[in-house]
C-alpha cells in the first residue's frame, strides 16, 4: 500500500520533534551526572571543615573582629539596605540560625546567644547543582568556591541554599568600600558572591581570615585526619550543625 | 560597459570614502598606540614576543589555574616561578592599566572585562 503524502508528513513531523526533545532531555540528564559525580567524588585525603565555640563568642567586639578581618580582606561592599545588602559572614540569634532545633522551653541563655554564621561549604551543596553555567563548583578538597568570571547573576544558588549564605550584587559593589585590599578583586554588579574559605591562603597552607582573627575561638582543619584540632573537639564536645535534616552535609560546626 | 569613466571615478571615490580612517591617519605615527612599559623591569613572565601574541591566552590560563584547579604557581618556559596573580603578580610591574592596557584595546576595539571586578593599583588611590 502506498503512504499518502499527508501521512508521510505527519510521521515525519512526529519523527523530528521526539528526536530534538529526547536529544536535549538526554544532554540536560547527562550534564546533572555529571555534576553529580563531582559531588559524591572519591573521597581526598583532605575535607577542610570548620568549628565555632559559640560559648566563647560573647561581647559584640569577638564578633566584630572576625567580620571585619573577613570583610576588609575581600573586599565586601558595606550596603546599608538590609534587604540588598552582601555579607560572607554574620550573627544571628538560636532561633534564625537552627530553626528546626528550637523550642518553647529552651534555656534561656542560649536562646539569647549570637552565633556566627557563614557558607558552611556543605558535602552535598545543592548550589552547585543548580549553577547552569558550572560557576559554583566543589573542590577536591571540599571548598564551594565561586568561579565569579563564570556567573551569569541568575539567582539560582541563592534559591538553593538554605543558610542565605549567597548574595546577589544589586549595587555596584566598589562604590560601597570604604577601604580596599589592593591583592584582592572586587566583585561587579550583577554577580553572586559568598565565603570561599580562604582557598587561596588554604593552598598557600595558612588559615582562613576569620580563624586566625578569632584568637582561638574557631577550630579549622581536615576533617579525614583523626588527629586534626576540629576533630578531636568536635569528638569531645556537643556539636550542632545548621538544618541537618536538609542532607546538605554542612561542613560548619557549633559547638554549645 | 556603458559609461565606463564615471563607474571606474565613483568605484573609486566608494574605496576612497571607505578607507578615510586610513588616509586621516596616515603617516601619523601617535595614531599607533604606545603602552606605557615598566621602567625598572626588563623582564616580563614570557617573552616579550610571547606576551604580545599571547598575553590573553596566558592570563586565560591562569585564571582556569588559580581559581578551578588551585594552582597558584606558575612555571615560566625559563623555569621561573611566579605567583598566578593578575594583581599581585601583573600589576606590580604594569602599575598603571589606563596606559598599559587601555592604550591599545581602545585602538583595537577590544573591551576588557578584567577591571569591573579587578582592582589597578592606580585605582586603589581613589580610597586612600
Amino acid at each position: 500500500m502506498a503512504i499518502r503524502r499527508r501521512e508521510f508528513l505527519k510521521i515525519l513531523g512526529i519523527g523530528v520533534v521526539t528526536g530534538v526533545v529526547s536529544s536535549f532531555g538526554g544532554v540536560l540528564i547527562g550534564r546533572g551526572k555529571d555534576i553529580l559525580k563531582e559531588i559524591k567524588s572519591s573521597p581526598s585525603k583532605v575535607r577542610w571543615a570548620m568549628a565555632i565555640d559559640t560559648k566563647q563568642f560573647i561581647t559584640e567586639e569577638d564578633f566584630k573582629k572576625v567580620i571585619e578581618a573577613c570583610h576588609k580582606a575581600h573586599n565586601v561592599p558595606q550596603i546599608p539596605d538590609p534587604v540588598r545588602e552582601v555579607k560572607w559572614i554574620w550573627v544571628d540569634t538560636f532561633e534564625r540560625a537552627f530553626p528546626t532545633l528550637e523550642h518553647e522551653f529552651i534555656s534561656e541563655e542560649v536562646k539569647k546567644r549570637k552565633f556566627l554564621l557563614l557558607c558552611n561549604h556543605c558535602d552535598n551543596p545543592p548550589c552547585v547543582r543548580v549553577c547552569p553555567v558550572r560557576a559554583t563548583f566543589k573542590r577536591e578538597d571540599g571548598v564551594v568556591v565561586q568561579d565569579l568570571h563564570r556567573c551569569i547573576g541568575c539567582k539560582f544558588c541563592i534559591a538553593a541554599c538554605p543558610f542565605g549564605s549567597r548574595n546577589y550584587n544589586f549595587y555596584p559593589p566598589k562604590e560601597f568600600l570604604k577601604e580596599v585590599n589592593p591583592d584582592y578583586p572586587a566583585r561587579t554588579i550583577g554577580v553572586v558572591e559568598k565565603c570561599i574559605l580562604c582557598y587561596q591562603r588554604l593552598d598557600e597552607g595558612k588559615l582562613p581570615y576569620c580563624v586566625e582573627a578569632s584568637e582561638g575561638k574557631m577550630y579549622f582543619g581536615n576533617l579525614n585526619d583523626p588527629n586534626s584540632s576540629v576533630r578531636k573537639v568536635i569528638a569531645e564536645s556537643i556539636v550542632i550543625v545548621r538544618k541537618p535534616e536538609l542532607q546538605t552535609k554542612p561542613m560548619v560546626f557549633y559547638i554549645l | 560597459m556603458y559609461n565606463t569613466g564615471k563607474v571606474i571615478f565613483f568605484i573609486i571615490l566608494l574605496i576612497l570614502f571607505f578607507t578615510i580612517p586610513m588616509w586621516i591617519n596616515f603617516g601619523r605615527l601617535e595614531a599607533i598606540p604606545q603602552p606605557e612599559l615598566p621602567k625598572e623591569e626588563k623582564k616580563c613572565v614570557e617573552s616579550k614576543e610571547y606576551m604580545r601574541a599571547y598575553h590573553m591566552k596566558l592570563l586565560d590560563e591562569w585564571r582556569k589555574k588559580a581559581v578551578r584547579e588551585g594552582v597558584h604557581i606558575y612555571v615560566a618556559s625559563d623555569g621561573e616561578k611566579y605567583t598566578i596573580s593578575l594583581q599581585r603578580t601583573c600589576m606590580k610591574c604594569h602599575t598603571d592599566k589606563e596606559k598599559f592596557c587601555i592604550r591599545c584595546h581602545n585602538t583595537t576595539l577590544a573591551h576588557l572585562d578584567c577591571w569591573e571586578c579587578h582592582i589597578s593599583p592606580e585605582e586603589v588611590k581613589k580610597w586612600q
